[in-house]
């Protein structure tokens, strides 16, 4: 477990916060620009001096108690921030070896050869960093950090400068990088998307507080939070890819306990985990199962509780499908029409599955 | 030339090359300390190296010479060190030249090291360097061009220094007869061939460091997005001020 109780004055706010993430997957900090998730990071990285503590598992990297403060070269973290930050003196190559260089071979357990062919960037070692991509830099800032064998991988909002396209060109090594280090990452961001493609544990911050912390499909569920209004409101299915439908090019995902969505079939293998996006809007409630609707993703379920909507009109229903929170957003008219009430069976209609490959 | 102006001329080089030398080992990190410091010591710091660019050299060599004479307090210091007394001394001349210099050798190292993005820093903390590393892999190699232009600055301006190494100094052959005072001499005893000889060579050399200085310290293309200031901007800044009255080129 990564344990954190830190306290710090901003001139906007003050960073207030007790967390326990844990030291396996993705853990997102996520809220508005100025919500601390930055501080929070920096404190935890020892760039920022909080009062508090941080331990990571057995070690104790501060404890304002016991008088400890390990300064951040000694912190067994990798630390990748927006702009990147390569050394402009240096070639790709040395930047890359800056922090490898400065590890004993005993403790080295990240094959680096093997990230820069993950990342893609075998190509640019000879190049000089003014010459390269915004992606690019982003994947040699990402090498760079992973050759101190991290014990922690720290992202600061590692995409935030980069557009759609690029964005897009290095979120799959970051999907990779988790999948094949297998390395903890705490991941601060203000793009849902990245979050709902990236993180299993997610962390709400609003003006250096904690509002909520958790799994991800947990987080994202409830009605309470801020996340759950606006049109990108919605959960995310953690699901597996079983079976493909070639005449019309369908995949079914299981998502556990007997329960499947049909969606586009991304052509990924079989038996491939995925993530499955479902937005709130997407998503009605019937009574019993429809069968001469065109929508063919039927899920029984149970509704758990609902919530108002920013707009008078409009309410959110949390059902469970399973022990699967799905999110629904529905005029109140119908959910009047359907008496809907906390422990009501529900049938869930899902029109529109995205995929996060 | 005669055998008195090559020595004035060696003499000239060995101060100019020691001084030098002093100034980047005690420059450096004072530069780097006002560089990054936000202590409510620093404008009076700034302000004490800055002091040469504005007091006549006459000034300056008259404290010293109090400062180091046998009734100062750094006079009877070196005298019960056993180390004599530093006025009409090379010696003298040196920590003179140090002194006098400072100011060209510490603000363009100071600038470079400022323009040393933070963030920089930051990413070579996170990547296992500790201070010294930083400073050495990171911050230096980044202030090549202000380091540059540091050095040839300090070398240049205690060449052509003349008010202080007279205060101080006199005019002592093989001790602290430097080119500057030597013009001075031949001016004086109206042997203008001789004075043209040694000032013409100063301009000429004056002229080729500071060509080198520009040519090297151009920008590279590469680099230019990053904010530093240009070699010329450092270099610029303390060429700009007016010469005293009666300094040498």
């Amino acid at each position: 477990m990564i344990e954190l109780a830190l306290r710090l004055p901003r001139d906007a706010f003050m960073l207030d916060v007790q967390l326990s993430l844990p030291s396996r997957g993705v853990s997102a900090l996520f809220g508005p620009s100025g919500c601390g998730k930055t501080t929070l990071l920096r404190a935890l990285a020892g760039l920022e001096r909080a009062a508090g503590r941080v331990a990571i598992g057995e070690q104790v990297w501060q404890d304002d108690a016991a008088g400890v403060f390990v300064p951040v070269h000694r912190r067994p973290i990798g630390y990748v921030i927006q702009e990147a930050a390569l050394f402009p003196h240096l070639d790709v190559r040395r930047n890359i070896d800056y922090g490898r260089r400065r590890v004993a071979a005993s403790a080295q357990r990240v094959a680096l050869d093997g990230v820069i062919e993950l990342l893609g960037i075998a190509h640019l070692l000879q190049r000089r960093t003014g010459t390269l991509s915004g992606g690019e830099r982003q994947r040699v800032a990402i090498a760079r950090a992973l050759g101190t064998s991290p014990g922690l991988l720290l992202m600061d909002e590692p995409l935030a400068a980069l557009d759609a396209q690029r964005k897009a060109e290095v979120l799959p090594y970051l999907e990779r990088l988790h999948a094949e280090l297998d390395i903890p990452v705490v991941y601060v961001s203000h793009a849902i998307d990245e979050v709902a493609r990236l993180a299993h544990h997610l962390v709400l911050l609003a003006q250096g507080r904690v509002l909520a912390a958790g799994p991800l499909a947990e987080v994202m569920s409830r009605l309470d939070l801020p996340t759950a209004h606006g049109e990108a409101a919605g959960v995310v299915l953690e699901a597996r890819l079983a079976e493909r439908d070639a005449q019309w090019q369908l995949a079914r995902f299981d998502l556990g306990e007997g329960h499947a969505l049909w969606a586009r079939d991304p052509g990924l293998a079989t038996g491939r985990a995925v993530r499955l996006r479902v937005l709130a809007r997407d998503v009605s409630l019937s009574l019993s199962p429809h069968s001469g609707s065109s929508i063919g993703n039927q899920l029984p379920g149970q509704v758990q509780d609902m919530a108002d909507d920013t707009h008078p009109a409009l309410t959110l229903v949390r059902v469970r499908v399973g022990r699967v929170p799905v999110v629904a957003r529905l005029t109140r008219r119908s959910a009047h029409a359907l008496q809907l009430a906390p422990g009501r069976p529900v049938w869930v209609q899902v029109k529109t599955v995205a995929l996060l490959p | 030339m005669d055998a008195a102006e090559w020595q004035a001329v060696r003499l000239t080089a060995e101060l100019a090359g020691l001084s030098t030398l002093l100034l980047l080992l005690l420059g450096t990190p004072l530069a780097w300390w006002l560089a990054r410091t936000r202590s409510a010591l620093k404008p009076v710091a700034a302000s004490l190296v800055a002091m040469p660019l504005v007091l006549p050299p006459t000034v300056l060599g008259f404290y010293l010479l109090l400062l180091m004479g046998p009734q100062g307090p750094v006079g009877q210091l070196t005298q019960w060190l056993g180390l004599g007394r530093l006025p009409f001394t090379f010696a003298g001349l040196v920590v003179a030249s140090v002194l006098y210099s400072m100011p060209f050798v510490v603000q363009p190292l100071q600038q470079a090291f400022e323009a040393v993005p933070e963030r920089l820093l930051e990413a070579a903390a996170t990547l296992r360097a500790s201070a010294w590393d930083r400073f050495f892999s990171v911050a230096l190699p980044l202030a090549r061009p202000g380091l540059l232009t540091a050095t040839v600055l300090g070398f240049a301006h205690t060449v052509g220094e003349f008010g202080v190494v007279l205060m101080i100094g006199g005019n002592i052959p093989g001790a602290t007869r430097v080119l500057s005072v030597a013009i001075y001499d031949h001016v004086e005893a109206s042997e203008f061939a001789h004075a043209h000889r040694l000032a013409a060579g100063m301009v000429v050399f004056a002229m080729a460091v500071l060509v080198t200085l520009y040519v090297v310290n151009r920008p590279r293309r590469e680099l230019r997005t990053r904010a530093q200031p240009s070699a010329l901007g450092t270099a610029a800044a303390p060429i700009a001020r007016a010469p005293h009255p009666g300094e040498a080129p």
